[in-house]
């Protein structure tokens, strides 16, 4: 340990705070999860009405994309405070990655 | 452990250097292996040039010269650049943040050992049937058709030695990010820690296309795999692309720290802020962002099309805006400064005129119809040496001169260093300049010899003689490196007397726990504040003594990585049929590796305490 223990007990009031905001986080965290069966709900369910790919591809990937902003901003905690670094470098690789399929979609394969 | 310095004898200092897992006598081994590299490298460049000396020369074979310029590529930027700044990265970047170590000092180690077992590996081909031949770039329609097993040393001893630099950058990368002394905001840490954190992201995100693109290569080779085969349907290009999406990027890599190192000279010897600091940074970020963005600019003869073609050419030709907003900024910073001209500052000084002639004929490659013409010939050789020796070798010379007393605690001679950067000059351009006129005068790259009469004799003559000053250049400062050794006087704190940041306001020879007491930044600068401010210490406190927390040494990165090394041998041999040891080899290689990766995860290991007494007994603790 690097300094020297200090002890210390929360107020009432910060205790309140606390619970208040865990409550908080438990009850986005129930929703996100429950939308996100939902979508592959849905998902599922248009492959099984049989519509013509053309409409479900994309309305799949559209999901896919829905959930993976879900995941990162719920349940990876984004939405707090203090994962501006994380957003930064996870936005700059999907960035260059984009970049890179582009060129490989565009110049290599077709 | 007990925190006395003990004199040790010799077999228990190489013990402690193979466990160590303190940043700076890892720097210390980067600097030896990344030295030794760079020395191999140097003769294969030596052999290169008097090969050429003069026309029809056969000196060497035409098979032995293509692996000749092929290690000596290869070897010069993944084993000696890349390692002799990670050394002064890791010697000054945790100083300079006012940390005590880097984030995770096990994988600094095991970082440092992966490197170095991969450049034995691939440097081995030397004497086990014949070196890599197809170019550091290893196109794969060549690399492909390469009898023997050159390329599968290449392919796997850079997969290993990727895999220590990858580590390292992540490192880096956290280290700058969480391990900040409080006061030390974004916008005040010192530029070469700015440079290494943008070169750290770079490395996160360019060395994976590498590490796939290497791994293609050994599925091709070894498994008769078809990934770059077109006939049975793959795409050679693909490698192209994957090598350059990754050996762009690795050039800025190299860069930047370079452009760090020197923003730091400047500020120091012209005793003034660094001019522009903010757009520095800006500079620095952009640089690396439009680094991804400009990889096709070495395939503008592929034939990828007119429109790829163009993109591409403006994309590159932006990058010239941050970099000349650099070379301004430095400019400024020189501009009005009470300038001392010493052996790092004469450096920085003849390092603007030469980057800068280098940056230019860039800017004439990125223009897609002239590289048409350029491509391929020495015009290319002139232009990447004029940026990487020009650039980062001028820079990783200034910085031995400059961090030698950070490092040792002693001082190179300054009279020798000056005398080294006038061979080593001198030099350069001869063996560069010359260059520009051959490739414009038809001249193409790669080749073992030409013929005379074409007016390229003269040229190629005076390139020799220009490599055989810089290596006078080169062996001078060993020469200085070993006469100060042996003088051995201590040069204490803030030897040059007008240092500004972190680093050099801690005591001579730095404490192995760094700082007593986490220091608090008051600005950029910090130390030069304090300075002004008449602190004696050079610092002010955030915290009082108290007990801190140190990582115990660890022998198991030398294990990770030694398996690695043995099995690389399995899988190198595996397509000889003649050979049935290598599957167990290749085993036995990868049980050492995970055996070593398993007792790390089971035993704990919860490290040590310096206690408060023991800081307060310490000479200088006088709180
Ligand atoms: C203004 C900045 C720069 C521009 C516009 C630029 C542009 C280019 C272009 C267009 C090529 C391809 C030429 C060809 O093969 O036909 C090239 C090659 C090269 N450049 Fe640069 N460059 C710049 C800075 C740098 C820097 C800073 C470095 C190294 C630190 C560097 C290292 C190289 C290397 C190693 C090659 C040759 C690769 C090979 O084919 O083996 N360049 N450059
Ligand atoms: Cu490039």
């Amino acid at each position: 340990m690097s300094h020297d223990v200090e002890a210390r007990t929360r107020s009432k009031h910060e205790y309140e705070y606390a619970r208040k905001r865990a409550n908080q986080g438990m009850r986005n965290q129930v929703t996100v999860f429950a939308i996100m069966i939902f979508l592959t709900f849905i998902a599922f369910a248009a492959v099984q009405a049989g519509m013509s790919a053309y409409l479900v591809a994309p309305l799949i990937l559209l999901f896919a994309a829905v959930q993976v902003a879900l995941q990162l901003y719920y349940f990876m905690h984004w939405s707090e405070k203090g994962h501006g670094m994380a957003q930064f470098f996870m936005y700059s690789a999907a960035f260059i990655a984009f970049t890179m399929i582009l060129a490989f979609v565009t110049i290599i394969w077709w | 452990m007990s925190s006395t310095a003990k004199k040790k004898g010799f077999g228990a200092t190489i013990w402690d250097y193979l466990t160590t897992v303190d940043h700076k006598k890892i720097a210390i081994l980067y600097l030896i292996a990344g030295t030794f590299f760079f020395v191999v490298g140097g003769i294969e460049a030596m052999l290169i040039r008097i090969q050429l000396a003069k026309p029809d020369n056969d000196f060497v074979s035409a098979g032995l010269f293509n692996e000749i310029i092929t290690m000596h590529g290869t070897t010069m930027i993944f084993l000696a650049a890349m390692p002799l700044l990670f050394a002064f990265m890791n010697a000054a970047v945790p100083l300079q943040i006012g940390a005590r170590d880097v984030a995770f000092p096990f994988l600094n180690s095991l970082g440092f050992w992966l490197f170095l077992f991969g450049g034995i590996f691939l440097n081995l081909s030397w004497f086990l049937g014949g070196a890599p031949d197809a170019g550091w770039t290893s196109y794969a329609s060549l690399s492909l058709a390469s009898p023997g097993h050159g390329i599968d040393f290449y392919a796997l001893g850079l997969q290993i030695s990727g895999a220590g630099t990858l580590i390292a950058g992540i490192n880096f990368l956290v280290t700058i990010i969480n391990m900040r002394a409080p006061g030390m905001t974004y916008m005040r840490m010192p530029l070469f820690t700015w440079t290494t954190f943008v070169a750290s992201a770079l490395i996160l995100f360019a060395f994976p296309p590498l590490t796939v693109g290497l791994f293609f290569m050994i599925f091709d080779r070894m498994f008769d795999a078809n990934f770059f085969d077109h006939i049975n349907g793959g795409n050679t290009v693909i490698w192209e692309h994957l090598f350059w999406i990754f050996g762009h990027p690795e050039v800025y890599i190299l860069v930047l720290p370079a452009f760090g190192l020197f923003s730091e000279i400047f500020a120091t010897f012209a005793r003034k802020r660094l001019f522009g600091y903010s757009s520095m940074v800006f500079a620095t970020i952009l640089i690396g962002f439009l680094g991804f963005m400009v990889w096709a600019h070495h395939m503008f003869t592929v034939g990828l099309g007119p429109t790829a073609n163009a993109i591409f050419a403006v994309a590159t030709m932006a990058i010239a805006v941050p970099t000349g907003m650099k070379v301004f900024n430095w400019l400024l910073t020189i501009w009005g400064g009470n300038i001392k001209v010493t052996t790092p500052m004469l450096y920085a000084l003849g390092f603007i005129p030469s980057f800068v002639a280098g940056g230019v004929t860039g800017v004439m490659q990125a223009s897609a119809p002239l590289d048409y013409q350029l491509h391929d010939s020495y015009f290319i050789v002139a232009h990447f040496h004029y940026v990487i020796v020009g650039g980062i070798v001028l820079a990783l010379f200034a910085s031995a001169h400059y961090y030698w007393p950070l490092m040792f605690n002693q001082m190179l001679n300054e009279t020798l260093g000056k005398i080294t950067f006038v061979f080593f000059f001198i030099g350069f351009h001869c063996t560069f300049f010359v260059q520009h006129f051959l490739g414009l005068m038809g001249m193409p790259r790669r080749v073992f010899t030409f013929m005379g009469g074409q007016g390229w004799d003269q040229f190629n003559l005076i390139s020799t003689v220009g490599a055989f000053l810089m290596a006078i250049g080169v062996i001078l400062l060993v020469v200085n490196v070993i006469i100060t050794a042996i003088k051995n006087e201590p040069a204490g704190r803030d030897p040059w007397k007008d240092g500004r940041t972190l680093e050099w306001a801690i005591p001579q020879p730095v404490p192995y726990y760094n700082f007593k007491q986490t220091p608090l930044v008051r600005g950029l600068d910090t130390f030069w504040i304090e300075k002004m401010e008449g602190n004696k210490e050079g610092m002010t406190y955030a915290e009082p003594i108290s007990d801190i927390h140190m990582p115990n040494n660890s022998f198991i990165p030398f294990m990770i990585s030694l398996g690695l090394f043995v099995a690389a041998f399995g899988a190198l041999y595996h397509q000889d049929t003649d050979k049935t040891w290598s599957i167990p080899v290749l085993i036995i290689g990868l049980a050492i590796t995970f055996a070593s990766m398993i007792t790390r995860s089971l035993k704990d290991d919860l490290g040590y305490h310096i206690h408060k007494e023991e800081l307060m007994n310490e000479k200088g603790g006088k709180h």
